[in-house]
């Protein structure tokens, strides 16, 4: 029941927060909402006992709206943006597209309804028998999933070494 | 009273009542900092500092919580209301739940999470928006400066100090405060001791996150009126201030926890210096009758109460302090008390060095603070995480000692810092090149 309660709040304001992201005409407002979404999303990850990505999701997703809050107040120009038109035409592309995720919600769902464990490959297991995680995921990294790590790793560095240039012409 | 005994059985009971005592609490222990603080500046530089209020000024964070509270509360015109309600609040809580996970003792812990150092990283990094948002909310060009430039200096100061943390988990090998602490027990030395180089680098990056001198930039008096908090006035304003504080209680106990030991007593280890165990309750007995003695010099009579308060105070201290002595040794009762005393003494510590720090350095320009952040002590606190990489490993696969392993990788750190240092320094507010 209680469970349910914290659940059933903290994705409210997830969903009111993501859809106030995107209706709010000030910048500087949706950046907020932005983050009031992603910080239900983290509550969330915890209440499911993923304690690690819960903080992961804090800490990037801090970082990086900082960041973006910086640059909109640098670089965007508030008093034109409030009298720019707010949503482009592509209506139907993005009704499409959010069809799209709907179904594979749905069929998701369904899938887990059926209580196959095997469908999924992961047994359901009641949220406060699970084990402490971070190890695990330290461990699935370093060993299983190596390879892709250190291609994410070199791609960010890429990233990196490409802003240094872009910024500063002559090193 | 079966159901007295629900309540207290409740696996909830413990955590809530340690929040509610924590949220009791701070308020007046941040209230007793800045009236600490304020003594330490006039010790410093040879002045008496508050006295007026209640002997030696004891009551002065009293009078000034009702005074700020009273004031009027100012919007300023084309603020942006309700960010601007809502800025302090966001830096104050975000203080506050990121103490939730510090033990400040082995069973006084509101909760023992898996990730607690990560979580008390990222709950108190929040902080800084708080501080942003208010900067720009207040529609102020001096505010929107400050906080931009916290966002600067937070960004930077935060890498090293999160590398300089990762060197400190290297050691524990966990990310719960609790299993850190025990670690730490269990090697038999403080990791502040193993990696000194780790713990300066983090006691740096902590004083430039929370904003203090001589890395107070964003609230440079004598450039930007008072950064980010120009606009605020009346309660608001005490909240921002409370936050700072509380920013700096948080970094206090992580750097406690992680480096000093948390809640252990100096060689926590050795039967032979049992006796330290008599210290807390010796040192309050020393300030009851300090304050006793000074009891009948007060010059007038509501004043001699209160300072015969304060010796009460301390007294009942020293009896709680005595009265765990009496307990078993392996007590939890006994552990907490005294973990405790220990644990606030080495936060107070490190606030002290805080407050040395403040009226003893000028501040710093603001090049100069990127080009310590990002050009040295990032730098160092990598080399760092590396070299205490490979000395555990020496320690596990070569069969080294703890004490020449990690003393070898302090060395390799202290050359490269050296070599990092002496390079020809060129000033930063001069062009790099010619038309460059």
């Amino acid at each position: 029941m209680m469970d349910l309660v914290i659940f059933y709040v903290l994705a409210g304001i997830a969903v009111v927060g993501a859809v106030l992201t995107v209706t709010r005409r000030n910048a500087v407002h949706s950046a907020v909402f932005l983050i009031t979404a992603l910080m239900a999303t983290a509550g969330i990850f915890l209440q499911l006992r993923a304690e690690f990505l819960s903080v992961v999701q804090i800490i990037l997703y801090v970082g990086g709206i900082m960041v973006l809050f910086v640059f909109v107040v640098m670089l965007v120009n508030l008093d034109v943006a409030l009298r720019q038109v707010q949503f482009n035409r592509q209506k139907w592309v993005a009704g499409i597209v959010v069809l799209g995720l709907a179904a594979q919600i749905v069929f998701i769902l369904t899938i887990g309804r059926t209580q196959d464990p095997g469908v999924l490959g992961v047994p359901p297991t009641p949220a406060d028998q699970l084990s402490p995680n971070t190890e695990k995921i330290g461990m699935r990294l370093f060993e299983n999933y190596m390879l892709p790590f250190e291609i994410a790793s070199i791609l960010l560095l890429v990233a990196m070494i490409g802003a240094v240039i872009m910024g500063k012409r002559r090193i | 009273m079966a159901t007295l005994e629900n309540i207290v059985h409740h696996p909830f009971f413990l955590p809530i009542l340690y929040g509610v005592v924590l949220v009791l609490v701070l308020p007046l222990l941040i209230g007793y900092l800045v009236l600490l603080e304020r003594k330490i500046m006039a010790d410093m530089q040879a002045r008496l500092g508050p006295m007026r209020v209640g002997p030696h000024g004891l009551l002065q964070p009293l009078a000034d919580g009702v005074k700020l509270m009273l004031k009027e509360d100012i919007t300023p015109t084309e603020a942006d209301r309700w960010i601007f309600w809502v800025a302090p609040i966001v830096t104050f809580t975000a203080g506050m739940t990121a103490l939730a996970a510090v033990p400040f003792g082995p069973g006084f812990q509101v909760a023992d999470l898996n990730v607690g150092l990560l979580f008390v990283v990222a709950v108190s990094a929040l902080g800084i928006f708080g501080i942003v948002l208010g900067g720009w909310a207040s529609n102020s060009h001096y505010s929107l400066l400050g906080a931009l430039r916290s966002a600067a200096q937070i960004v930077s100061y935060e890498v090293a100090g999160g590398m300089a943390l990762v060197s400190g988990l290297l050691l524990g090998g966990s990310l719960s405060l609790r299993r850190l602490v025990e670690a730490q027990h269990g090697e038999g030395a403080w990791f502040v001791f193993l990696a000194p180089v780790g713990f300066f680098i983090y006691f740096v990056a902590s004083v430039a996150e929370t904003n203090r001198a001589p890395f107070d930039l964003p609230e440079a008096e004598s450039e930007l009126v008072a950064g980010f908090m120009t606009e605020y006035s009346g309660f608001r304003w005490v909240i921002f201030m409370m936050a700072e504080t509380a920013n700096m209680i948080v970094v206090a106990s992580v750097a406690t926890v992680l480096f000093l030991g948390g809640w252990l007593r100096p060689f926590a280890s050795t039967r032979e210096l049992d006796f330290l165990d008599y210290l807390p309750p010796l040192l309050f007995l020393v300030l009851a009758a300090y304050c006793f003695w000074r009891t009948p010099k007060q010059p007038v009579g509501i004043q001699k109460g209160v300072m015969a308060l304060f010796a009460l105070i301390c007294l009942g201290l020293a009896g709680a302090e005595g009265w765990a002595l009496t307990l078993p040794a392996d007590s939890a009762l006994r552990a907490a008390i005294h973990g405790g005393f220990w644990f606030l003494l080495k936060v107070f510590l490190y606030l002290y060095s805080f407050y040395w720090i403040r009226f003893t350095f000028p501040r710093y320009r603001f090049d100069q603070l990127m080009r310590l952040g990002w050009q040295f002590l990032i730098p160092v606190a990598i080399v760092h995480v590396l070299a205490i990489g490979s000395a555990l490993l020496l320690r596990q696969r070569a069969g080294w000692g703890l004490w020449p392993a990690m003393g070898l990788a302090t060395l390799v750190t202290l050359l490269v810092a050296a070599w990092l240092a002496g390079g020809k320094e060129r000033p930063a507010y001069l062009p790099s090149e010619p038309g460059g």
